[in-house]
């Protein structure tokens, strides 16, 4: 049994930290400032850096900033820029947890900014002590999957390892999370045949056809060209690598960016924006998916790395993943498993997917992962457009 | 799609039994003989950790299958033994990216 933070709409966190948020990128400096301090103490920078308004980030940002493992919001406005930031303070402050903006044009500028900015912090953090803390089971748990830097390795260790894991959140009714369907390209007939139902198979091919003719409109796969010098020739090897992660249950639903599943089991997350090609690559790093999951609701996100990615995130912890044995020995200070025993026979798959499972409990019980305590709080957010879901989507109609 | 638990020490993994190609799970040199499925193989160029090379002779146009899965197309006639990777295989989705010299996509085959 874990111990949760008790959130007013019921939910549980496994951390307890407070986002400071710049709602442009002109207010970006100034809440850096207010975080730094402060940074070893659970305070997070995340943000927003363009200036026009957008659906999707002001989703994302709400639900950033309501995340069950964030107990308050400081939000930095610099005061002309087009986000909506008195709704996002007013959805915060109605989540019952503190929240507070500063307008910088208002406040005076950069020194009083961050000085108004720290005050309440401090204050803030001696508040956030007294947070409700309650049993939570694994079934509450949301978990998302990542693979970046990615080699030949990564889809015969480390991704069928962290899919075994899932198997085991799965059977335990927590919902787990996995995405990039740029990255199932070619695997969608197989992902279909394990949908609840076959009108859920159908919205899968769907969603994977999307990923295709936007990433040929785009003119580039997702696929870096470290990833061929790993042994990856083309994006459908990638792909296979990738499913991998997904593990062997039945895939239960599929989400959108922001989309909490209201049931445990097993979602894909569509990341890949809808209607015509608007705003660029949907997945400009691996960043970008993970603050999406976690805008989903996961607590936590397993992440496999073949040519080695030391990134971690804001919100939610990052557990990785090595699947190649010699970037294990060079990078394993980045590393919270060495998936890579599997190739050099000195573990089974099942044992490597034990223990990634085992690590998630001890990191949502509080332990710090590799990247946590090296300080990794990665963030991205960038423009999308995305229509609702269709009926078909969602676990209800299974 | 059931995925291979451990590696047998050989150096080379058959990742499913009708697969075309295998990969390395060890560092190895050109030359090497290996046994892969009942059959000998010369390996025809070294192999890095995860690359493949093929286990039977590929023709041009042919599917490259890994795990049961295809996973693109043989650009040119492949030999058994042979390295299988951009300059002799392409997706049949999108053109691969790389920084090799003188072309930065590899062309798709149609």
């Amino acid at each position: 049994m874990l111990t949760g933070y008790l959130r007013t709409d019921g939910r549980k966190g496994i951390r307890n930290g407070i986002v400071v948020t710049y709602l442009v990128e002109c207010a970006h400096h100034v809440a850096r400032e207010i975080v730094h301090p402060f940074r070893e103490r659970g305070v997070q920078l995340i943000g927003f850096s363009g200036c026009y308004p957008n659906a999707y980030s002001h989703k994302m940002m709400e639900r950033l900033c309501t995340h069950p493992n964030t107990g308050a919001a400081l939000l930095v406005s610099l005061g002309c820029e087009g986000f909506n930031k008195s709704a996002l303070l007013e959805t915060v402050r109605k989540s019952g947890r503190p929240a507070r903006l500063v307008v910088i044009q208002d406040t005076g500028g950069t020194r009083r900014s961050i000085a108004e900015g720290q005050a309440w912090i401090e204050q803030t953090l001696e508040q956030l002590r007294a947070t409700p803390r309650t049993e939570m089971g694994i079934n509450e748990l949301i978990v998302g999957t990542k693979c970046g830097g990615s080699d030949a390795t990564s889809g015969l260790t480390a991704n069928p390892a962290m899919g075994r894991a899932f198997d085991f959140l799965v059977q335990q009714n927590a919902a787990c999370i996995f995405e990039e369907t740029g990255e199932l390209i070619g695997m969608e007939n197989w992902m279909a045949e394990r949908a609840v139902t076959p009108e859920l198979g159908q919205e899968i091919i769907k969603t994977v056809g999307k990923a295709v003719r936007y990433y040929a409109t785009l003119g580039h796969a997702s696929f870096a060209p470290g990833n061929a010098d790993g042994g990856l020739t083309t994006i459908e090897e990638k792909s296979l690598g990738a499913y991998a992660k997904s593990g062997q249950s039945r895939i239960s639903g599929i989400l959108k960016p922001g989309d909490v599943p209201i049931t445990g089991g097993l979602y894909l997350m569509d990341m890949i924006p809808d209607g015509e090609v608007r705003f660029g690559f949907p997945n400009i790093n691996d960043n970008a998916e993970v603050a999406e999951m976690i805008a989903c609701g996961a607590h936590l996100v397993m992440f496999s790395t073949g040519r080695g990615s030391v990134v971690g995130s804001a919100v939610s912890p990052i557990i990785k993943v090595c699947a190649n044995p010699k970037t294990y020995k060079r990078m394993a200070d980045d590393m919270d498993v060495d998936a890579g025993r599997i190739l050099e026979g000195r573990a089974t798959l099942d044992e490597v997917g034990r223990e990634i499972y085992d690590l998630l409990v001890e990191v949502a019980k509080g332990r710090p992962t590799k990247s946590e305590a090296l300080g990794h709080q990665e963030f991205v957010l960038t423009y999308k457009s995305f229509e609702p879901l269709g009926p078909a989507c969602f676990p209800s109609a299974a | 799609m059931a995925f291979f638990q451990k590696t047998d020490g050989s150096g080379a993994l058959l990742l499913a039994p009708g697969d075309n190609i295998a990969v390395a799970t060890a560092e190895l040199p050109a030359g090497r003989e290996l046994e892969v499925a009942g059959r000998k193989i010369v390996l025809k160029s070294a192999l890095e950790v995860g690359h493949k090379f093929a286990v039977r002779p590929i023709a041009s146009g042919s599917r490259i299958v890994k795990y049961s899965a295809p996973i693109g197309v043989a650009a040119r006639d492949i030999e058994a033994g042979e390295y299988v990777h951009t300059h002799n295989m392409a997706s049949d989705y999108l053109p691969t990216y790389t920084l090799e010299e003188g072309h930065k996509f590899v062309k798709e085959v149609k």
